[in-house]
């Protein structure tokens, strides 16, 4: 069964084996915000790489066919935004790039190596924000955002987690249990994971939900920062995401 | 927020024993916060086994004849009983997602998550099971065997367990089919637990039946948390 059509606004088709490592050294670069475990402190050790050229990525659902033939590069600095109407595979295509769901066919690579379904060093560059927001309702806010960093990785002290939630407008509710906080602080509980996990990759899915006005002006700022810093970003919207367009590859799905 | 090389890992996101203890601590931190449904589970054990004999004849015989076997089949249930909790509520809200794509390993994880699935059920199990056992007229010794045999036994029911309930991950009427997938694995448990309180009971010696136990808790821990990882990885396909 064939694929569907897409459409790519700066198309970038693949050739074989095109991608390439490249070194940055680069003095001017700021430092990460060094409060998490295992940050680099020199500039020269970092050694960052292009994004995620996929090759021809096909999805199933049941008997159909969501998506196939999709190829898509993303490089450092660059945001791949997936719109399409519902139901069109946006979510799918994302817990393909995630390795939560194993392709039809296809490949995904990063870095110029393939990576396979939950490969474990491929694990330790995302960040990826479902649906859900992954929130425990008996826990606080607090202790919710301390546990989700401790299962990446992160043991981040109080003072950091509490100036995270500050940056969320979430200080003042951050005692009280996940379940009595609305839909839009749940989901700035997991925006202010996203800015103290130091992964290159984001992988976003519908980001904008239940966020009012301030809190989507807070997610295009900190996805902005995101991608100045030289970070990569998937991200699958209707709404805008308020990204420096030049920066902005998109994929429609149909 | 920052470009981080691509192999940077979280310092020490191999070790294993952080992940354990990162799934033991927060698996217990939310069942003592709704700490009325453990009391429920642990309600539902004490009363099954106060039924029998409510049931049948107050005969001392029959009672002691049938106490093992009872409080081994209550504590099975009891088991099956609580064991969708050990990953639907993950699943529902989105965490089990966040823990497959963690950089420690699941396998570890997993085993946490039963490490505390056991701590709130079948220890409370084990521990109550010598005051209950005093229905059945069963003496002391019988009574240091049941608790021994019930603490060997109970984590072999929940590691065996999670595989079901990871199989049955995201399903309708999960509940019954989790107990028809588990059920004739835990039947060795139930027969060599047994086993060993009635020997104790009547007096031939427990101990090779809880060498048995014991050798099923080692092949347990070492086989059931990589099953269960690999069910959970099909759950989230």
């Amino acid at each position: 069964m064939l694929g569907r059509v897409f459409e790519f606004d700066s198309p970038q088709e693949i050739a074989a084996g095109a991608s390439a490592i490249i070194c940055i050294n680069s003095h001017s670069r700021h430092p990460p915000a060094c409060g998490s475990v295992g940050c680099l402190s020199d500039a020269s050790q970092r050694a960052t790489t292009l994004g995620i050229p996929c090759w021809k990525l096909a999805a199933r659902r049941g008997f159909a066919t969501l998506f196939s033939g999709l190829s898509f590069r993303v490089d450092e600095g660059e945001a791949l935004v997936v719109s399409g109407a519902n139901g069109t595979g946006k979510t799918t295509l994302l817990r393909i790039i995630a390795g939560l769901t194993t392709p039809a066919a296809g490949t995904l690579t990063w870095s110029g190596e393939v990576v396979k379904p939950l490969d474990p060093d491929f694990r330790r560059v995302i960040a990826y924000a479902g649906h859900l927001p992954a929130l425990k309702d008996e826990l606080t806010a607090e202790e919710n955002l301390a546990s989700l960093l401790m299962l990446d990785g992160e043991a981040v002290k109080g003072d950091a987690l509490r100036s995270a939630l500050d940056e969320v407008a979430l200080v003042r509710q951050r005692m009280l249990p996940a379940r009595v906080l609305s839909q839009g602080q749940r989901r700035r509980i997991g925006l202010a994971r996203l800015t103290i996990m130091p992964r290159p990759l984001w992988i976003l899915d519908e980001p904008t939900t239940a966020l009012d006005a301030s809190g989507i002006g807070l997610l295009g700022r900190v996805l902005g920062r995101h991608l100045a810093g030289g970070g990569m970003l998937v991200a699958a919207t209707h709404a805008a995401l308020g990204l420096p367009p030049a920066r902005v590859k998109s994929v429609a799905l149909s | 927020m920052t470009t981080a090389a691509a192999t940077m890992s979280p310092a020490g996101t191999d070790a294993v024993w952080p992940a354990i203890r990162w799934a033991v601590a927060r698996d217990l931190k939310v069942a003592l916060r709704s700490r009325t449904e453990l009391a429920v589970q642990l309600l539902f054990y004490v009363i099954v086994v106060s039924l029998f004999p409510l049931a049948t004849s107050p005969e001392k015989n029959l009672l002691s004849t049938m106490g093992p076997g009872v409080l081994w089949v209550a504590a099975l249930l009891a088991s099956l009983l609580s064991l969708p909790r050990l990953f639907a509520a993950d699943f529902a809200d989105g965490t089990l997602e966040q823990i497959a794509l963690s950089p420690y390993p699941l396998v570890a994880l997993v085993f946490g998550k039963t490490l505390a699935h056991w701590l709130t059920t079948g220890l409370p199990i084990a521990v109550l099971a010598p005051l209950l056992g005093l229905q059945y007229a069963m003496d002391f010794d019988a009574l240091v065997v049941l608790t021994a045999a019930l603490a060997i036994g109970t984590p072999i029911l929940s590691l065996l367990g999670a595989i079901g309930a990871a199989l049955t991950l995201g399903l309708r009427a999960s509940g019954s089919l989790l107990a028809l997938l588990i059920l004739p694995l835990y039947v060795p448990v139930l027969i060599f637990g047994a086993a060993a309180v009635d020997a104790a009971r009547t007096g031939l010696g427990a101990d090779a039946n809880l060498s048995l136990l014991g050798a099923g808790l080692i092949l347990a821990i070492i086989g059931a948390p990589f099953a269960a990882a690999a069910a959970v990885r099909i759950a989230l396909d």
